[in-house]
């Protein structure tokens, strides 16, 4: 089993990636969280547990109540790392979308061109 | 990008790939030549300003595409190659994936990277699929982190391009 725990590790999982998307504006308790999913309570327990060893969540215990919030510096990593690899297919294809663009609109041209020859 | 387009990308190390999608505004057959004529894929492989330029490429079952990008200058020069495994024209094709010297022996620090790419049409909206797998964790890292300095230096001049129309 693998015993990583860093950043790469926090969001290859889809869970684990739409518990920091909910982190992202607000804290939460462990209730609230679960009650976004339909997998079993230990389950996301085990989804916190992960993102708080890779550093991503912090847990504060405040009355009876147990909240999660991010590590904002962590998450910033996260960006780091992906954003370059994720633009350059971004760059890549808005040129493509503009190349076919340009395909389809000359398409039309050359056929009613001969439509009209 | 085309607002209302899918773009999407992720990275599952679970089973160690990354997974590119992307919706077009084009048919199938039209989106699929863009992918697989060099002259096509040269005009948008690289971000600008930089230069995709194919050396040669042999699209069929054991041919092979050996290209580079090229600075905007003409001082640096990325070399890569791209095995073709498997083609069923139009719906997806197959390659390995790796850099390489401008005779095509391939980098023996690069791992390398199996590409699936499949193709699909729905209501006049094309839909590719790019599938990146990696051998091991520590190659797909490897294939990351080198495709993430590629572009980074890459769109350092894009961003200034863009700059420079904002003026």
């Amino acid at each position: 089993m693998e015993t990583r725990r860093d950043v790469f590790q926090a969001i290859a999982d889809p869970v684990r990636r739409d518990i920091l998307n909910m982190l992202k504006h607000q804290q939460l308790n462990l209730n609230s969280i679960a009650g976004n999913f339909d997998i079993s309570r230990p389950a996301i327990s085990q989804h916190i547990k992960i993102l708080t060893e890779c550093g991503l969540v912090v847990i504060s215990q405040q009355g009876r109540e147990r909240y999660c919030y991010l590590q904002p510096k962590k998450m910033s990593e996260v960006n780091d790392w992906l954003e370059p690899f994720r633009k350059l297919w971004e760059e890549r294809y808005t040129q493509l979308d503009a190349l076919l663009d340009r395909m389809q609109v000359e398409g039309k041209t050359k056929k009613s061109k001969k439509k009209k020859s | 990008m085309k607002p209302g387009l899918l773009f999407d990308f992720i990275i599952n190390k679970e089973d160690l790939t990354v997974t590119v999608r992307k919706e077009f505004a084009a048919p199938q057959k039209l989106v699929w030549d863009t992918f697989t004529k060099a002259y096509l894929l040269d005009q948008w492989w690289a971000p600008k300003p930089w230069i995709s330029r194919t050396k040669s490429m042999e699209f069929k079952k054991g041919g092979r595409r050996l290209y580079a990008m090229v600075s905007p200058d003409g001082s640096q020069e990325g070399w890569a190659i791209q095995d073709y495994r498997d083609i069923s024209p139009i719906s997806g094709y197959k390659y390995f994936d790796a850099f390489s010297d401008k005779e095509g022996n391939i980098n023996p620090t690069d791992p390398g990277s199996e590409w699936n790419l499949s193709f699909s049409e729905k209501n006049g909206v094309t839909t590719v699929d790019i599938l990146i797998q990696c051998k091991t964790l520590e190659d797909m890292e490897a294939t990351i982190k080198m495709g993430f300095k590629e572009g980074f230096t890459m769109t350092l001049g894009s961003l200034d391009e863009l700059l420079a129309t904002l003026k």
